[in-house]
């Protein structure tokens, strides 16, 4: 599978959507993307990168899981990053006045992600495993996507935005200043854990393209990227959706055209979008400083 | 219970224990100020790291050794000198994803580019071979494990001391930079040699799992420093046999399930007195 490119774009893209798995590719990578982009977004915020992380590779044991036991693996990385989000979200001690209590937590987060990989270890050693299939499961594949996985990540998709908008406001001022959120009254636990499970979601459903390795790309890269660029919260999510699907699309495109996994592609790019907005930060900044966090004040998200 | 003796008339066993073990006691005090600094997000970052150097020998025709202590020390110099005392987690995280995109491509191109491979070395890497350690292998892993356990031993006071309280720790001359990055190698180069154990994707839960448990049961620095050790050593004999009692369950899922279980007992039993008895324990909240 390697037709070669002809560097005429419009041809290119003409014989990549003859293949109807490549359509499939193209519509799941745009989903998964714009609920990456939108949920990292607040993850980086949160810097909650490590938990975003580990919430990405407990999706292996989930569809390892099912592998086993004959599902479709697609419901196994939704399960298993909502379980996992929800034992994070339920063992992690209370941190002492709102913010990270990160020292406890983060060896506890490690531990998740170590038991679970090992656990998938177990499920694809049970399965006396196709070996590829591992591969696939860890690093992705574009041909690996049905139409019927379609619409259970369109219903992920809405599912994760339509609930980030309920909390949206909240999470955004519980992140932000969590002292004054917490006196204000809101409840910044119950707040952080819907939060963990929306990132679950979002992490499952990215999985599923990427493979559970190099989702944490597409939530973290795009959206620091987004941050880097602006430190309006409006603007940076769109910003950050738009680096999203970009660096999806034109990732899937040169795996496509090329012996070269998607992963390494997407990762690629969008590190170097990363880099690109980093470059361009530190030129700013370098005649005048502006603060890099978004303010608080000028546009409150409301998505 | 007969097979239980049995089992060390397996040579196969006696190596995995004894380098087991060594690297056990080595991950068990890094690990302990890996939890104490906050830094366990980098000790993830190093085990990806570790990935993507084996995988790059492998294709290159190299020994994954080579790749996987060249990489990670490097690395772990880098994280080290390039941070101040918090590292930016989102650039951890950019940074070690594309890493990970790299060790992608050289699976590929190890995958690809030679017949007859497959995807034994690849998991191997991953996920560790502990049953597959022979001879010079055991012992090549206790030598560095005393080598750089040596390293931390020596390191650790001054090292406690820029950690607890890194203010006054520079003003008395330590040099706060400096042992930062050491300790990061430090870590690296456990992370290289525990990859070969348990696999570049679970160092981690040795790291990570035995040092808090360690920190909820003592508040005695050096206590915990020393228990970490003991308790890493101990999750590696109770899987090795629990994988030579269990044929079905492969050794890295024992060991890690050891860990795990050993740092939840360890939070249900400190749980109770968490709220009066020990105030300022946990809360080194930085």
């Amino acid at each position: 599978m390697n037709p070669a490119p002809t560097w005429n774009l419009i041809t290119d893209v003409q014989q990549m959507l003859a293949y109807s798995f490549m359509v499939n590719a193209i519509r799941a990578g745009a989903l998964v993307a714009v609920v990456a982009g939108v949920v990292g977004w607040m993850m980086v915020l949160r810097r909650e990168s490590f938990a975003g992380h580990t919430l990405a590779l407990v999706g292996f044991p989930g569809a390892a899981a099912a592998a086993w036991l004959g599902v479709a693996t697609g419901y196994g990385y939704f399960v298993g990053c909502v379980a996992a989000a929800a034992a994070i979200a339920m063992l992690s001690p209370p941190a002492p006045g709102g913010g990270g209590g990160f020292v406890e937590e983060s060896a506890l987060i490690g531990t998740v992600q170590a038991v679970a990989l090992a656990t998938g270890l177990l499920f694809v050693s049970l399965y006396h495993g196709f070996l590829s299939g591992l591969t696939n499961l860890l690093f992705g594949t574009i041909a690996g996507v049905s139409s019927s996985q379609v619409k259970v990540l369109l219903i992920a998709a809405l599912l994760c935005l339509a609930a980030l908008a309920v909390i949206g406001r909240r999470l955004f001022w519980a992140s932000i200043d969590p002292d004054t959120a917490a006196a204000q009254g809101i409840p910044i636990r119950l707040t952080a854990a819907v939060f963990l499970l929306i990132l679950g979601m979002a992490a499952a459903g990215a999985s599923q393209v990427t493979g559970s390795l190099l989702v944490f790309v597409l939530l973290v890269c795009p959206p620091a990227a987004a941050q880097q660029l602006t430190a309006r919260p409006g603007l940076g999510i769109a910003l950050s959706v738009v680096i999203a699907v970009a660096v999806t699309w034109v990732g899937m495109g040169c795996a496509f055209f090329s012996p070269y996994p998607i992963g390494f592609w997407v990762s690629s790019l969008a590190f170097a979008m990363y880099l690109l907005a980093s470059a361009y930060r530190r030129s700013i900044d370098r005649g005048w400083r502006r603060p890099i966090r978004p303010h608080v004040a000028d546009r409150p998200v409301a998505p | 219970m007969t097979g239980l003796a049995d089992m060390f008339h397996h040579p196969f066993i006696i190596h995995a224990l004894l380098a087991g073990s060594a690297v056990a006691t080595l991950c068990g005090l890094v690990g302990y100020f890996l939890v104490l600094r906050g830094q366990v997000f980098a000790g993830d970052a190093l085990g990806h790291v570790s990935y993507t150097g084996a995988m790059g020998a492998l294709a290159a025709g190299l020994d994954p050794r080579a790749g996987l202590f060249g990489v990670t020390v490097v690395a772990g110099v880098a994280l080290g000198a390039g941070s101040t005392r918090r590292t930016d987690d989102v650039a951890i995280g950019s940074f070690f994803a594309w890493i990970l995109g790299l060790g992608v491509l050289f699976l590929t191109f190890y995958t690809t580019h030679g017949s007859g491979r497959n995807g034994t070395a690849n998991v191997n890497v991953l996920f560790g071979s502990i049953f597959g350690i022979n001879d010079s292998a055991a012992a090549t892993a206790v030598v560095i494990a005393a080598l750089v356990g040596a390293a931390v031993i020596v390191m650790a006071r001054p090292l406690l001391f820029a950690t607890v309280d890194p203010a006054v720790a520079e003003a008395a001359g330590v040099p706060i930079r400096f042992l930062g990055a050491a300790f990061l190698a430090a870590v690296g180069a456990t992370v290289a040699e525990a990859t070969q154990i348990v696999g570049a994707l679970l160092v981690l839960g040795l790291l990570a799992a035995p040092a808090a448990a360690a920190a909820r049961l003592t508040t005695q620095p050096w206590h915990g420093f020393w228990l970490s050790a003991v308790l890493a050593t101990a999750a590696i004999w109770v899987g090795v046999t629990l994988a030579y009692v269990i044929p079905a369950a492969p050794a890295s899922f024992t060991i890690m399930s050891t860990a795990a279980a050993i740092y939840l007992v360890a939070g249900i039993v400190t749980r109770k007195d968490r709220g009066d008895a020990r105030p300022a324990a946990q809360s080194t909240n930085r």
